[in-house]
């Protein structure tokens, strides 16, 4: 019985922490160990040296193990209302054969999650996420004919970023993957069993996901890496991926926010124009989750605003109040994600930022602790808001990719 | 092009006839669309067999504002009363009835500590409800401070109370979360008494004696009468139907146009507006606010699409509770029904089958598991004794309400029914010696039969329970309390909204209040 339960689902005593079906086949790779639950999955921080595996995505190949990504699969005949009810994006504009990076929202407008959401066919979808949603997206069903499966366990999934990722799947035999667009997706066929790519990431570089069944999970690993091998593929740990993620100016869900349906303190909710994600809202597309309260607050301005800093020195700024003079007398921010940026070699830094300070172009003080020899230092460094993406490689969106 | 109305006003409820003439009294035209054949929801008289009628739902008046009376002339359009004042009888097995009235009890049975005490409960209960009336009859507090006129509401409610002074606020503080069977005990030692009183609090509802916060909801009746204009619990000459007529023809006369048998399929929302109607018909009708008299959950989770809601929303709607524990029975009989220690000039009374508020709980139980009571507690009218227009000659009609009768959606509803039908008629035989063999007719409307009739989900007749978390701001829910709804022109005015159910006509008068301050 407990077999064909969802590990979530299981009693506490009886949830092991879980491998992902591609553990077996990467584990040889592990040469130290830094293990981190996600999910309820054994996930690794790195696996030998994060500035190698950061490296492999910014000059060769890295590939990152999806597998504990929450993977939804909605259908049905109101799917498409469904899902366009749900998300702020206008899903009917979302094709067939397309993903959308998208938000979802509360009744107040607070971002619950971001994630991406797969279109297969008129009335098939899938959403990709990094926390479960269940409750909330069958509170959403209320009132549709949709059918909504957690296919978390069923899907397994590899990062494959990079500069030379495309020249590898070509190798492996995937005949036409170059001309996959940013954000499009296309089925192949691995061995007669069938694989999705689509070209997404969290890299900010050039990449794909690939989607096949857990069963031939280790099938898809052999011919990756054996592809990959003379191009220096490699295996990274999500601390790699974090660092890559902060030079692509991406947010992350407990980092930059929490999920509103987890938040206990008033005031740590966010709207998606406080994440500076106003893109994101089809305010015009009908109504939506969040709809009415957005255009409320989109009505009453931004008390503050995510933005990219850049900042003085070397020092990497995690956790740095912001302030607006060097005495620091008045806090207007703080850093949510901090990184000296290797490729850039530039100090950067996610932060939110008050009105109206997020708009000027002022100079503002990070307040930075330094352990040094066991004795905490305290630094004010001059800083400044930046453009996001704080790095974009014109090879992320250059279809079809240049040959390596 | 579809015809357009400023208000239409789905169901041709009290609340929904109230708010269309409080509408159309302020010059806006009004449509009321009703989708029986005849209007008046759960205040209707209706004939269940022929030359016998009865007040098919509610069928004893108690809370409706004089003022609302008044101002819409109700006594012009016909309403009458049969029996005014009507004294509570609780009976028993043994015939030593306890006779509750004008504030003094009783009975062979009542000692003279219990009369004193039920004169002390009285005015301390009459001191309570006095300072929240206008909690159970204005427009809900909002919690909120933003605007002075919020500000005002929460700090005049605050005043009242205060102005009870220290030792009564004090006690109304105590006292307002608590259960009434303790409070009860505080009080009395008659344990008929005690379940006599207790029925007031109890009737229509999902809850017992010792259920929390039973003393709010005493409370609120006892509001009732105070504002009622001193006609006590009354009898509607014609029936309950009768005060709908009146409302329907202070609405007429003031211009409301109202259309029977026209069931509305969906509310039609455009560029996130309510635009007007769609009729089961097919025929469009437009409209700048569409008002619902249906309940919450009908409302929102069948005429209006889900596309148009959020999810929070939705979830809190469907989660409201609003499944009916009262049925209602109604027998045609060969004559008069000789009740123990009942004269037949006293028929005329209020009568309760509440022997203690045990029996009530005990009653309560069965129905928490979806089951039928054995010794169901009851309120009986014979209205026929007060008025003879409801029965043939020699003939009279018995109606009741027999509380604590599940929502039973099985498939042996139909069996179940009839099992029950014959175990409240033995319940009866008990205080009332022959009445089985007088009955001619007999019709019992469970919780399932009142949604099927009356189009109230759950069939229950407060459309969601008036209960605490259920109350004041959180009536339905706090999205809804303003009766406005997240749709701009939008706006419910049924007993799902504050201040609730019975047939007052306050939640609809309050609605056209907030249509007429426009807001959106």
């Amino acid at each position: 019985m407990i077999a064909n339960t969802p590990n979530n689902l299981r009693p506490l005593t009886e949830r092991p922490i879980l491998e992902t079906p591609f553990y077996e086949s990467y584990k040889h790779l592990i040469q130290n160990d830094r293990y981190q639950e996600w999910a309820g999955y054994t996930t690794l921080e790195s696996f030998a040296c994060e500035g190698q595996e950061y490296f492999a995505v910014r000059n060769t190949c890295g590939v990152y193990d999806l597998c504990p990504m929450i993977k939804y699969d909605i259908g049905g005949p109101d799917a498409e209302r469904y899902m366009n009810r749900l998300v702020t994006r206008d899903v009917r504009k979302v094709g067939p054969g397309r993903v959308a990076y998208s938000l979802w929202c509360d009744d107040n407008g607070h971002v619950i999650e971001d994630g991406t959401v797969f279109r297969f066919s008129a009335n098939q979808f899938r959403l990709c996420c990094a926390e479960r949603q269940i409750d909330w997206l069958m509170d959403s069903a209320i009132g549709y004919d949709v059918a909504i499966g957690d296919v978390t366990e069923d899907i397994a999934g590899l990062a494959v970023q990079g500069p030379i990722s495309c020249t590898i799947l070509k190798k492996m035999g995937f005949a036409g993957v170059e001309t996959l667009k940013p954000f499009q997706l296309q089925h192949f066929s691995l061995d007669g069993c069938e694989l999705m790519v689509s070209r997404t990431g969290f890299t900010g570089d050039l990449g794909y996901e690939l989607w096949i069944g857990a069963e031939h999970a280790a099938d898809l690993w052999q011919a990756l890496f054996a592809a990959g091998e003379p191009h220096g593929i490699r295996m990274i740990g999500s601390t790699a991926l974090d660092m890559l993620r902060i030079e692509a100016g991406l947010m992350q869900v407990g980092d930059e926010f929490m999920s509103c349906l987890q938040t206990v303190r008033l005031g740590r909710d966010r709207t998606p124009f406080e994440l500076g994600l106003d893109w994101l809202v089809d305010l015009e597309k009908g109504h939506f989750n969040g709809r009415r309260a957005l255009l409320e607050a989109r009505r009453k301005g931004l008390k503050r605003k995510l933005v990219g800093l850049d900042i003085d020195w070397n020092k990497q700024a995690d956790g740095a109040l912001i302030y607006s003079s060097e005495d620091a007398r008045r806090q207007i921010g703080e850093v949510t994600s901090a990184l000296w940026s290797p490729t850039l070699k530039q100090n950067i830094a996610l932060a939110f930022i008050d009105a109206p300070w997020f708009e000027g172009e002022q100079e503002m003080w990070a307040e930075i602790y330094l352990h040094r020899e066991c004795q905490w230092e305290r630094k004010m460094f001059r800083c400044r808001i930046t453009r996001k993406p704080f790095y974009s490689p014109e090879r992320r969106t250059l279809t079809p990719p240049n040959d390596m | 092009m579809a015809q357009r109305y400023q208000n239409i006003v789905i169901g041709g409820g009290h609340n929904g006839l109230t708010c269309a003439a409080e509408l159309a009294r302020a010059g806006q035209s009004v449509l009321v669309l009703e989708a029986a054949e005849d209007i008046g929801g759960a205040a209707r008289t209706r004939e269940f067999a022929p030359g016998a009628k009865v007040s098919a739902c509610a069928h004893l008046l108690h809370a409706m504002p004089a003022d609302l009376a008044r101002e819409l002339d109700l006594a012009g359009h016909g309403l009458g009363y049969a029996a005014q004042d009507m004294r509570t009888v609780s009976l028993s097995e043994s015939g030593e009835t306890i006779v509750l009235h004008g504030g003094t009890v009783q009975g062979k049975d009542v000692s003279e500590g219990d009369a004193a005490a039920y004169a002390r409960f009285n005015v301390d209960m009459q001191r309570f409800a006095k300072a929240l009336r206008p909690v159970f009859e204005d427009l809900a507090p909002e919690l909120s401070i933003e605007t002075w006129r919020q500000r005002m509401t929460l700090l005049g409610l605050g005043l009242r109370v205060r102005r009870l002074g220290r030792f009564h606020m004090r006690e109304l503080l105590r006292i307002i979360g608590m259960n009434l069977y303790d409070l009860l005990d505080e009080y009395f030692e008659s344990t008929q008494l005690k379940g006599a009183i207790a029925m007031d609090a109890l009737l229509g509802g999902e809850w017992g004696a010792r259920s929390m916060g039973s003393v709010l909801t005493y409370l609120y009746r006892v509001a009732g009468y105070q504002r009622n204009g001193g006609i006590g619990v009354a009898l509607p000459k014609g029936g309950m139907g009768a005060v709908s007529a009146a409302l329907a023809g202070a609405a007429t006369a003031a211009g409301a146009e109202i259309r029977t048998g026209a069931r509305v399929k969906q509310i039609l929302v455009e560029n996130d507006r309510a635009a007007g109607v769609e009729l089961d018909s097919g025929e469009r009708l437009d409209a700048d606010h569409v008002i619902s008299n249906a309940d919450p959950k009908q409302t929102f989770l069948k005429l209006v699409s889900v596309d148009h809601l959020d999810t929070g929303f939705v979830r809190q709607v469907r989660n409201l509770r609003s499944s009916g524990k009262a049925a209602k029975l109604h027998l045609l009989l060969d004559g008069a029904p000789r009740f123990r220690g009942v004269d037949e000039s006293e028929l005329g009374a209020r009568m309760l089958v509440a022997p203690g508020m045990d029996e009530i709980e005990l009653a309560f139980n069965p129905s928490k598991y979806r089951e039928y009571p054995a010794e169901p507690v009851l309120e009986i009218a014979v209205p026929s004794a007060s008025d003879s227009s409801l029965a043939p000659q020699g003939q009279h009609v018995v109606s009741a309400v027999v509380q604590y009768v599940p929502y039973d959606d099985s498939p042996a509803e139909d069996a179940n029914r009839a099992a029950f039908l014959e175990t409240v008629l033995d319940q009866l035989e008990r205080y009332a010696p022959g009445i089985r063999g007088q009955v001619l007719e007999a019709e019992l409307l469970t919780p399932r039969d009142i949604e099927r009739e009356f189009g109230i989900t759950g069939g229950h007749w407060h459309h969601v329970e008036l209960v605490f978390e259920s109350f004041l701001f959180n009536r339905p829910i706090p999205a809804l309390a303003q009766h406005q709804a997240p749709i701009a022109g939008l706006y419910l005015c049924g007993a799902g909204c504050h201040p609730g159910g019975n047939v007052m006509g306050i939640a609809g008068r309050n609605a056209a209040q907030q249509v007429l301050r426009g807001g959106h």
